[in-house]
């Protein structure tokens, strides 16, 4: 059987399924005779029920982070809070009830308040003041709360779990969270994404309303005498990347995940072992890992898997995804977000590279026979000079706010280079003019032609730096389009030609101070990383995915071979 | 009486972290403070009431202060809140 639900974090999970059940709150109405002494009963409750708050905050501190913890103080500042307290003893007082009671029917008004509120986030908060009655209550019944029985670890069914709840569950024998409410805002799932397992949400286990999507099931499931479903140790699935659970899944399924699992851990413990380790070789040399990235959100990914910085941000997306030529406080919004988010890191912003495969109506290019060799990037970019300053203007205004490197495409010609720095200069002049601040950028350019290698002695003394950019290179030098299947068989992207051009441009780039990195696809090649560096290339710039991979093949590689060392 | 007027700029509004951290502000004053929006005014020392505002970023709150030290607390929550929310 397969259970639809919602995602709140990736991953999978395969293990014995556990349902997590409350613990019987049906709390009964009663009639007290000593008012005050009921009252004495209740501050005494709200007094323990302070004191494990304070443990829990102290226990969630260590697990899961002060931010996360922060809960419980405000659980506690409710406790304290005189309009819930007065709402209890005056109940308490004027209708002659239990404690108990009083404190049940607080918890459902107040929740009933943020219930009632239209923000989501409040809405959730609901959550909170009935977790305090609820603690209040188990303290006054002399109950403990409820947990996981037995020593293997389970995926955790619950109709919803409060953030007691969830500190108080020993997370080491928790494999995943299946909750049937709960928000992407709830506590599960901000903690399953703390602890980073996988967490569905929304998924409705009772049958009524589910998306059954495998109907072969047809016999009624068995509900326990409670209703829930009498699935307690039998094998679940969850799958956190397409949001599914399934409920003993068959042995074909079980083994496809089994294996899923085991290539997604290791990946995992990967990354783990190498964020923040130096891209050191094993004999010393340190090289720049950055990431390559498409879009401003894309620089979440990049600093999560541990950039050094971006060496290829593809500006093209604010063109591709606009109707029109986006203005320069757009560009300078996305440029600047970036910069900012990576907080004095590097950024190298590519300026536009439209034209062969990547089109936008409102451009009005004319088609072309051979658009991979025809009006394209920088071409474009030179005869509509409108457009090329707009862009430059943005970068310039964002450098302000980080460290911005401009790096330009498809540059055959010194001349090329030189028009640009014309155009830059009167960029500056005009924003020194217009009192915008900016900071001097490191000025590079993409190395993708075979005529940019060939001439890249004299490129250097024009710029700071070069990328190559490996794709384009591969596609003109071997004259094989990559876009024809025929040709694949002969493609080789490990080519001779390639690899000389490459040194020939770290050679030529070195020799008047150029530093040369390698953003196409070849620089993620971990099986060339060794001969790239050896080669002195100083940079590669990866998909983020691809930097704690490329990281540890850097890492197991020496710069020099072993006989030139001695 | 003191009173100001502060629109709230966080996107997340007053939610249950910086409500409590408020709260706590605004006990550790000996005058009253209360926060009014659209009309309802709630007693700024208990939580479940600042957070039952529902305040929401570009939603303006007026705090008011009265009593001992009124002026000294009205400055230090205008400070807490222009660096907080």
């Amino acid at each position: 059987m397969i259970l639809q639900g919602k995602s709140v974090f990736g991953g999978i999970a395969v293990g014995k399924l556990a349902l997590y059940r409350k613990r019987d709150d049906q709390v009964k109405r009663k009639k007290i005779s000593d008012v005050e002494a009921e009252i004495r009963r209740f501050e005494k409750a709200r007094k323990q029920a302070k004191e494990q708050l304070g443990t829990l905050y102290e226990k969630a501190l260590k697990e899961v982070g002060e931010v996360n913890a922060m809960i419980f103080e405000v659980h506690q500042m409710m406790l304290d809070d005189l309009d819930y307290i007065e709402s209890i003893t005056n109940m308490i007082r004027t209708q002659g009830v239990n404690a108990e009671f009083a404190a049940a029917t607080a918890g459902d008004n107040f929740s009933q308040m943020f219930a009632a509120m239209e923000d989501d986030y409040m809405r959730e908060r609901a959550a909170d003041v009935r977790d305090i009655s609820n603690r209040l209550i188990a303290v006054l019944q002399g109950t403990a709360s409820g947990g996981i029985d037995g020593e293997e670890p389970v995926i955790l069914l619950a109709d919803d779990l409060a953030p007691s709840e969830t500190v108080q569950l020993d997370k080491s024998r928790v494999l995943s969270f299946v909750t049937r409410g709960g928000s992407t805002n709830s506590h599960t799932a901000i903690l399953a994404r703390t602890m980073n397992i996988p967490a569905l949400i929304g998924v409705d286990f009772f049958g009524s309303g589910s998306k059954r999507q495998d109907e072969t099931s047809a016999e009624e499931d068995r509900f326990a005498e409670d209703g829930w479903p009498d699935w307690d140790g039998k094998t679940g699935i969850v799958d956190g990347y397409t949001g599914k659970l399934y409920i003993e899944p068959d042995e074909k399924t079980l083994s496809e995940y089994r294996a899923k699992k085991e290539a997604d851990e290791q990946k995992r413990r990967l990354l783990q072992e190498l964020k923040g380790k130096a891209n050191v070789t094993s004999d010393g040399r340190e090289i720049n890992l950055y990431a390559n990235i498409g879009s401003v959100s894309d620089a979440a990914g990049a600093l999560a898997n541990d950039a050094g910085g971006i060496g290829l941000f593809r500006s093209e997306f604010l063109y591709l995804e606009a109707e029109d030529y986006p203005g320069e406080e757009v560009q300078f919004a996305a440029y600047k977000t970036v910069a900012e988010n990576m907080a004095g890191k590097k950024v190298i912003i590519r300026t536009l590279d439209i034209g062969a495969d990547k089109q936008a109506d409102y451009f009005g290019l004319a088609r072309e026979d051979n658009p991979a060799m025809g009006y394209r990037a920088i071409r474009i970019c030179l005869e509509r000079r409108d457009i090329f300053k707009t862009q430059l203007r943005a970068i310039y205004r964002a450098s302000y706010y980080g460290t911005i490197s401009i790096m330009f495409p498809m540059i055959i010609s010194v001349g090329e280079v030189r028009q640009i720095k014309e155009i830059i200069a009167e960029v500056k002049a005009e924003l020194n003019a217009e009192g915008f601040l900016y900071r001097d950028c490191e000025l590079g350019i993409m190395i993708e032609t075979p005529a940019a290698v060939m001439i890249s002695e004299l490129l250097a003394r024009e710029v700071d730096f070069f990328s190559v950019g490996t794709n384009d290179l591969t596609q003109y030098t071997l004259a094989i389009d990559r876009q024809n299947p025929k040709l694949d068989n002969i493609y080789d992207s490990h080519h001779e030609a390639i690899l000389r051009m490459i040194r020939m441009v770290v050679e030529n780039g070195h020799k008047e101070n150029c530093w040369v990195g390698i953003c196409g696809e070849l620089g993620a090649d971990t099986t060339l990383t060794e001969t790239f560096i050896r080669m002195g290339i100083d940079e590669l710039s990866v998909t983020p995915s691809m930097i704690l991979p490329v990281r540890d093949a850097i890492r197991k590689s020496r710069a020099f071979s072993q006989d030139f060392a001695r | 009486m003191t009173e100001f007027n502060y629109v709230i700029v966080d996107k997340q509004g007053i939610h249950a972290r910086p409500a409590g951290q408020f709260v706590k502000e605004a006990a550790s004053f000996p005058c009253e403070v209360h926060i009014a929006k659209g009309g309802k005014e709630v007693d700024a020392k208990r939580i479940l009431g600042v957070m039952g505002l529902g305040a929401k970023c570009g939603d303006t709150i007026t705090v008011k202060t009265n009593g001992e030290q009124e002026a000294e607390a009205a400055e230090h929550l205008r400070k807490f809140l222009e660096e907080n929310l």
